[in-house]
Formats: C-alpha cells, structure tokens, sequence
C-alpha cells in the first residue's frame, strides 16, 4: 500500500510542493482508514457524546465521565476515564501477541488521561467453535490477554465471546478499559505551549509494527499469517508495568502538560496529533529517540509501532524530574523536541524530513462519501425441533455455554475492587472514594446484527443496559468499537450505516452519552464479510458495592418472576436459528426500554431480591440455566438450588427462545416488592419458584422438561470441554 | 507495628496488601524495594505480581536483589516475613522456604477461589483458625505448583510446618480439590521460623468485608 494518487494530489497542492518519502508513509498513514476515520466519521455525528457528567468526550485518547456524588447527585471529583479499541487483524495474524498488545495501547490510552487503570473488559468474535483454527485463535487471544492483563496488574472482569462462521477468516479483539483519575490530575492531549518539550517515555523504538495503521485498513489475505507478520507488535507487559507506575508517580507530581501514547502510526502520529489538538507546531530530532536497532530511517523511527512508550509535554524545568522517574522504573527517556508555533517539522541528522502543518497531518484527511444498500428483512420460516432437543442444542452451544474457561485465565481480583466477578450480566466495582459501585458490561451480539443490524445494535445497546440495572446501576456513559467489513461494498457499508444509527438511537433512548470509541472496518477474509458487529462497553454507578447476583439463592420461599418490556417474542437472531437453520423476523425492540431499564435497577436494589438475571443469547431457556447450574455461581452456593417453571406463550419456542431485548428474570421473596416498582409499559410476570431439589423442572404448554444442576453443567461446559 | 510491603518492578498486589492490613488497623507501607527496608520495619510482605515480569524464573531474579539480603536479617533476627503469590516464589527462590513453586498442571494461568485446610494452628499466621478448619481464599497465578524432593518433603511434615493443604468443601484433601498440582496440595508452608511463611492463595483478597468472604484476614493478624 501505497499513499493513494487522488490522496497524493491533495497533500502536493497543500504543500505546494511534493511530500518527501518521510511525509508521504506519514500522511498515507495517518489518512488511512484506521486513523482518520474516513469511512466512518460521516456516521458518527448520529451519536449524542454530550451530558453532565460529561469531562472530556470523544477525540482524545479516552473520555472522561464525572461520578455522581452518592449524597447530592451532583458531580463529584472523582472521574473515571473510558476507552475501547480493536486489534482485530494483528490477532489473526499473532493471536498472542495481537490481543495483548491490544490490552496494552487501551492502557496506555487511560493513562494519557492522567488516570490509574483499574478494569479491562474484552469481547471477543470467533468462527465457529467446531473448527481447530477457532480453537487455535480463541486460546492464543486467550492467553495473550492473561498474559498482558495479569502481568500489569490490571483486572478483566467482564466481557463476551461469540462464535460465528463469518469471523472465520477475521477475528475480532476489542478491548475496553476504565480507569480512575479526579480533577486535579487530569492530563489530556492538547499541547499548551511553544517552548516546552516533547520527552518521550518507555521501550526503545525498533523496527516492529511499521505500517500497523495502514495493514489494519486493508482486508486480509489468504496469506496473511505469514506474510503480515512484521506488521504485528510485540508486547512487553513488564515494560507496560513500569510505565504504569512511572506515570502515576508523574501524574502525581504534576509534571505532564499534555499527554498521548503511541500507538497506529507510533511516534508521527502521537506527536502530531498532540501539537495538532493545541494549535501547534513541534520542531522534532528524530535521532534523538532512542533506538532499539542500529540504522534506522527518519520513515522508521515514525511510524515504528513498537509498544510501551508515551509522548508527554513537559515544562523545561522539569524535564530533570521526569528523568529521574523513567530512570528509577528503568525506563528509556529522550528529550526530542519542542512544542513549537508554525509547523510540525522533523529532523533526522540535521536534514528536514518532514515540514507541514499539524493539524492538515492529523486532521485533513477527506472524508469517503460511500454508497450503501439496505439489508433486506429475513422471510418467516422456522425450524420445529423437539424442545428437549432445542434446549439441549441452544444451552449447549458455545455462544451461550460458560465463559469460566476464558475468565479463569484472567486475573479478576487484582485491585481488591471486583464485587461482582465475571460470570454474572456485570462486573462491579468498588470505588472506595466516593462509595460508589460502578459496573461495567461488554458486548454484541453477531447473530442480532446479522439479522437485522438497526434492531439488532438497539437490542446490543439495551441489553448492555439492561445488564449493568442487574447490579442496581443507572448507566453512565458508554464506549463503542464498531467493526464492519470492506465498506466500499455498498451492502456492507448499509448493515455498518445501520448498527451505528441502531446503537446511537438507543443510547440516545436510555439517556447514555456515547463517548468515544473506535472503528475497525476492512474485516474481510476469503470467508467474505463479518456480521457488522457493534461492540458497547457501557458503565454504571449505584450508590454502594451490593449487587443480588445471577446465581438462585434458594434456601426458603422465594418466586421467579419476569419483568420485560415489549410482547414481541419473534426468533430472528436467536441461538435456536443458528443452532436449526430458518429465518425469522428480529423482535420489535420495545418502546419502554427506559422504563423497563429504571424498574431492573430498582428491582436489584430490593432487599427482598434475591437473584437477577437478563434474558439475552439463548432466551430464557439459558437464562433459567445458567441461573440454577451455572458451574461457575455453584462453588459459591452452598448447595444446589433447582426451580419449577412454567411459562405461557403462544409457541413453546417462542417462549424459551426468543432473543427479545429488555427481560430479566427475578428471584424474590417478596413478589408484591416488585410489582410495585413496576410503571406501564413493564410487565411483571410470575412463573414459578425456586425449590431444593437441585433441578430444573420446566413445563412450556403441554410438555415438560427436567434436567437435574449436574446436566445442565455439563451442557454448559462445552468451551472447557473442547479445549483441555 | 510498621509493615513493609516490598514493591519491586512489577509487583501488583502491594497497594491490595496495604489496603487489606489497613482494613484490620494494622499500620503498612510500601517501600520500593531499591530504597531498602526502613529502619522502623516490624513486618514484611513480599506481595503478589510479576516482579521483574516472572522473567528467568518467576521470583528469581528479585531474590537476587540487595533488599533481599535486608529482608533475611530481619528474618533471622525475628521479624514477621509473609511472601504471597509471587512473594511465595520469592521466597522459595531466596531460600526463606523450602521447595519451588512452578508451571500450574493446567499450563495455564488460573484465576479462582479456592478451599484450604489448616494444617497447623499453633502458628501466627493460623492461630486464628482451628485446626482442620476450611477456609476459602482465591488464588490467581500460572506457577503455584509446589514442588520439592520427597525426603525435604517429609522433613517439612514431620515438622509440621505445612500451613494449608488445597482441599473440598468438607476438608478432604483430594486430587481434585488441588487447582495446579502441588505435592501432597500443599499451598502454604513455613520457613525454617514460625514467623516466615509463604503461601500462594491470596489473604488481602479475602479480607475486605465491602466486596466479599473475610477469611484471610486471620493470616494478615499475624502482623497485629
């Protein structure tokens, strides 16, 4: 690849002259789709980023979201940072190395914030679970998250993991993580003076990753995982370790001015964009970066996309104390440069290789104007299996089996804040300052998005929602990571038209600022294009760190209840058709999302509630399972705990199976408790009680079936059962 | 009582071991471990993380830095060392406890709670337990797998100096109930003192009441 010839043309007459070699693989860079957003930032306008507790929203490295006061309401000072980010294709290239160098750029994104990290989420897409290059892909992204995750002393604790055959030849890593700053240590990246200097903080720059942004802005090729393989970084989690801790201790001290991490397009494109974001210019040396490799180009030490380093502004009188920092953590320091007025300019060896303006660089990029196509709405013809074997099928599959296998390789508790661990529909955490739980939940779900991408990214954004109320939570803010295939393709760019507008109306709904994100399109294969998937990580607060859990709590007299909203219980998108084949309409997505929302959150927080759990993948069905066998709830119970349920409904598939968003099931001893909480447009429905036989015992119309805890989990423990 | 939770390049559980000997009023600090011990230092946590990113050897090359040389005075001179996790690692590999601890049977990293049996009561980091009692404590490490030749094996039981056992919910200690693999499950052991010991399941994440089940801090008490 190459700086396109229209691209080209445009750079020559702004410059009015032609770019050096250095400022053409700059500008095709930073122009490229994964940068600039070409394809993508028409569409984004849709989504509403603004709110009161709003701090930064998007366009820096991560937003930054106000906490309420637990007392007043009002907005406290303590923040959270949130971000989100892809690497999808560097995973299918280099599993390992792919997805932890994708924990590792979201990390450093949060402490540009000047924020400590304290939580990852990652959702995870893979081809069917059947095939041995699934497998291969799912434990190497697996284990680079641990092994990066872990080793930098930062929780996962929450996220998803789908499986679908149009992930076959590209996977999808995204990854979310919040972290905790307050007003007085918040750093962003706007530069803020001429004449202070540019240090640049971490590993030593080699010859890894050159050209990331541009080889994540094409589609892969058969021979990808081999011949891409320079284009994917390698991580170094001890390094990210002690930036970690180093950039606390300057963040403390207040010597950062402005902020970025290097990440797509290494040190061009964060020091560009940091100037850039000022209204600046830089005059840069780019022999004094220090180098790994002996020999490199001006070109290399650019755009180098090797791992843990920062660019910070830092006052000239300070520059001694951030070099003694980098030196106590072992770190690699070099002053390069200074924020200058006029233009970005590099040096290599006294010679001027690239001298344009900063914000033309980071900002100039022409936007594509791409033909779409709607998708069409699927027909209405079901499947009509046995429902002992849909349930056997739908609970047994691996889209809606135990994620314990993933989570268990994750350190979850590190921090001591993890009050509700993953396994459950979101994690909590306990921010201690202010006495406020926050909650976090990521995810998406192909099938939905295939189905009908609108409906189906307002169903992703409800059912985000929806899981964050289990906890008691009322959402906060939300992040996205959008991933489509080639959007030059007018039908692939309709579906990602339509999950972006889908998201947005929802979050618009449930009064959920959209803060930032990411956009990661070009995920083709020879397999064709993926399901556009529209992955949120949303975030909550709820006073205090209780949440009921999913898990029955059994032990006396307590009923099951469904709270929904909506009555529409369609099968399109849902598990049963992807287990069975047919198609079938997406359930209309109800108009008392909000409503049902507060009434779940409310709910949670009862003290007569003893279990909430929401209706998603898989129906009720996998709800009601995972609620009485879920492996990985039963080695905190003290003993099995089983229910009798019958539900109505007009087809017994339907009621089991049907994917429609905006239901929970609810444990309660006191039914009446939640009626009440209950305002028109939800529904509170009983349908049955918990018992001690340690079964399930489900009885849809005429036919019942019994499945003791033991089976359920066995069902349930395909992931674990496929790889050991 | 001042402890010192000794913070190398990569550890992550020292600020979780501060918080946790806090919660029980119990005065901590971290000190960085190229500052050395400070002089008014009653205890010692070598806490959890990847010291020097588990490179090598997990533990060993942080067992090879002059604040250890520090931390075995102070040990032999009688001062309370508790290793934990990768400070368990440490430990074993600067020779405060016997055997090793390495890859999990698994080969992979687990995060997970799990039971321990206390073997010997009538030590301080378990005189709050009966002894046999059960008590639940996550681990979270790739390379918990206690290792050790059968004759030092012996002598270490015979001495009752094996702390906890991984074990079941009844307190039987079984294959398993042994999450990486340990010989004869042990999880946690004494030094050739009462007052050093490692373990790897983690007490400062069973300690905090706000966010879950307490029964690590019996161990953290050894420090009151």
């Amino acid at each position: 690849m190459s700086l396109p010839p229209s691209d080209r043309e445009l750079v020559t007459e702004a410059l009015g002259r032609d770019p050096t070699p250095t400022e053409s693989v700059l500008f095709e860079n930073l122009w490229s789709e994964h940068c600039a957003y070409r394809s993508s930032r028409p569409l984004l306008s849709a989504f509403e980023s603004e709110g009161e507790r709003v701090v930064v929203g998007p366009g820096d490295d991560a937003a930054v979201l106000a906490l309420p006061d637990p007392e007043t309401g009002e907005n406290s000072d303590t923040y959270v940072t949130m971000g989100i980010e892809s690497h999808n294709h560097p995973s299918y290239v280099d599993p390992f190395d792919g997805a932890a160098t994708g924990v590792g750029g979201i990390v450093r994104d949060t402490l540009s914030m000047g924020a400590y990290p304290i939580a990852l989420a990652d959702s995870l897409y893979f081809g069917g679970f059947d095939r041995e290059h699934s497998k291969y892909l799912l434990e190497g992204v697996v284990e680079g998250i641990s092994h990066y995750g872990n080793c930098i002393g930062v929780p996962t604790v929450t996220g998803s993991a789908s499986f679908h055959d149009g992930y076959e030849g590209n996977p999808l890593v995204n990854v979310a993580c919040i972290g905790v700053t307050n007003g007085d240590r918040l750093v962003t990246a706007e530069a803020k003076s001429p004449g202070n200097k540019l240090v640049l903080v971490g590993n030593a720059t080699g010859r890894d990753g050159l050209g990331g942004a541009s080889f994540a802005s094409e589609d892969l090729s058969e021979d990808a995982e081999t011949e891409d393989r320079p284009a994917v970084q390698v991580g170094d989690p001890y390094a990210e370790k002690r930036l970690i801790e180093a950039n606390e201790e300057l963040v403390d001290a207040g010597l950062l001015r402005a902020s970025r991490d290097l990440g797509a397009a290494g040190l061009g494109g964060a020091s560009s964009e940091l100037v850039a974001k000022g209204g600046l210019g830089a005059h840069i040396e780019l022999d004094r970066v220090h180098q790994r490799e002996p020999n490199m180009n001006a070109m290399e030490i650019l755009l180098a996309e090797s791992q843990e380093r920062m660019c910070y502004e830092v006052r000239p009188d300070d520059v001694e104390a951030v070099e003694a920092t980098a030196e106590k953590y072992d770190l690699g320091c070099s002053v390069i440069g200074e924020v200058a007025d006029g233009n970005y300019v590099c040096t290599m060896d006294g010679d001027t290789v690239v001298d344009v303006d900063a914000e033309y660089l980071a900002d100039g990029a022409p936007m594509n104007d791409l033909e779409h196509a709607e998708p069409p709405a699927p027909e209405r013809d079901r499947p009509d299996p046995a429902l002992d074997e849909a349930f056997e099928a739908v609970v047994g599959s691996p889209n809606t089996a135990s994620k314990a296998w993933i989570y268990r390789q994750y350190d979850h508790e590190v921090g001591t804040r993890t009050a509700q661990k993953p396994g459950d529909d979101a994690a909590l955490l306990a921010i201690r300052r202010d006495g406020i739980g926050l909650a976090f939940s990521s995810g998406a779900d192909p099938n939905w998005t295939e189905a009908a991408p609108y409906e189906g990214a307002r169903a992703v954004a409800l059912e985000n929602a929806v899981n964050l109320a289990t906890t008691g939570a009322t959402p906060l803010a939300a992040v996205d990571c959008l991933n489509g295939g080639n959007p030059e393709k007018p039908e692939v760019y309709g579906g990602f038209r339509a999950i972006v507008d889908g998201l947005a109306d929802m979050c618009a709904d449930l009064g959920v600022p959209v803060v930032g994100g990411n956009v990661s399109l070009y995920n083709d294969s020879v397999a064709g294009p993926i399901p556009p998937t529209p992955t949120l990580a949303m975030a909550g607060t709820n006073p205090g760190y209780d949440a009921p859990g999913s898990a029955l709590d059994g032990g006396g007299e307590s009923e099951l209840l469904v709270v929904a909203a909506g009555e529409d219980r369609a099968l399109g998108g849902s598990e049963l058709l992807s287990q069975f084949g047919g198609t079938d309409r997406f359930p209309a997505v109800p108009e008392a999302a909000p409503e049902l929302v507060a009434t779940v959150a409310d709910v949670a927080d009862l003290e007569s509630t003893l279990a909430v759990h929401d209706v998603s993948h898989g129906g009720v069905a996998v709800t009601l399972a995972e609620m009485v066998g879920d492996v990985g709830a039963e080695v905190s119970l003290p003993g099995d705990v089983g229910a009798e349920v019958s539900l109505p409904g007009d087809s017994a598939l339907e009621a089991l199976f049907s994917e429609a968003a905006g239901r929970v099931v609810v444990e309660t001893a006191d039914p009446d408790a939640v009626r009440e909480q209950a305002p028109d447009g939800v529904s509170v429905e009983a349908i049955g009680e918990t018992t001690d036989d340690g079964r399930l015992d489900l009885t849809v119309g005429e036919e019942t079936l019994t499945y003791t805890a033991d089976r359920i989990a066995t069902l349930r423990d395909v992931i674990a059962d496929g790889l050991e | 009582m001042t402890v010192a939770v000794i913070r190398f390049g990569g550890s992550n559980c020292d600020r979780d071991a501060r918080r946790a000997l806090d919660h029980l009023g119990i005065d901590a600090e971290i000190v960085w471990h190229a500052d050395g011990l400070p002089e008014d230092t009653d205890g010692i946590v070598i806490p959890g993380g990847f010291s020097y990113g588990d490179y090598l050897r997990a533990g060993a090359m942080a067992a090879r830095t002059p604040i250890l040389d520090s931390v075995r005075a102070a040990a032999e001179s009688g001062t309370p060392v508790l290793g934990v996790c990768n400070g368990a690692q440490i430990g074993s590999e600067s020779d405060l406890t016997p055997g090793a601890f390495t890859t999990n049977r698994s080969a992979r990293f687990q995060c997970e709670p799990v039971y321990l049996r206390v073997e010997n009561a009538d030590t301080p980091w378990t005189d709050a337990y009966e002894a046999g009692a059960v008590i639940e404590i996550p681990i979270a490490h790739g390379e918990g797998r206690f290792e050790i030749d059968n004759d030092r094996l012996a002598a270490l039981e015979d001495d009752d100096r094996v702390l906890f056992r991984y074990c079941d919910a009844d307190g039987e200690v079984t294959d398993a109930a042994n999450p990486n693999g340990s010989k004869h499950n042990v999880a946690g052991i004494l030094g050739g003192d009462d007052h050093v010991a490692v373990l790897m399941p983690h007490p400062e994440r069973a300690s905090l009441p706000d966010i879950g089940p307490t029964d690590g801090q019996g161990i953290l008490r050894a420090f009151e």
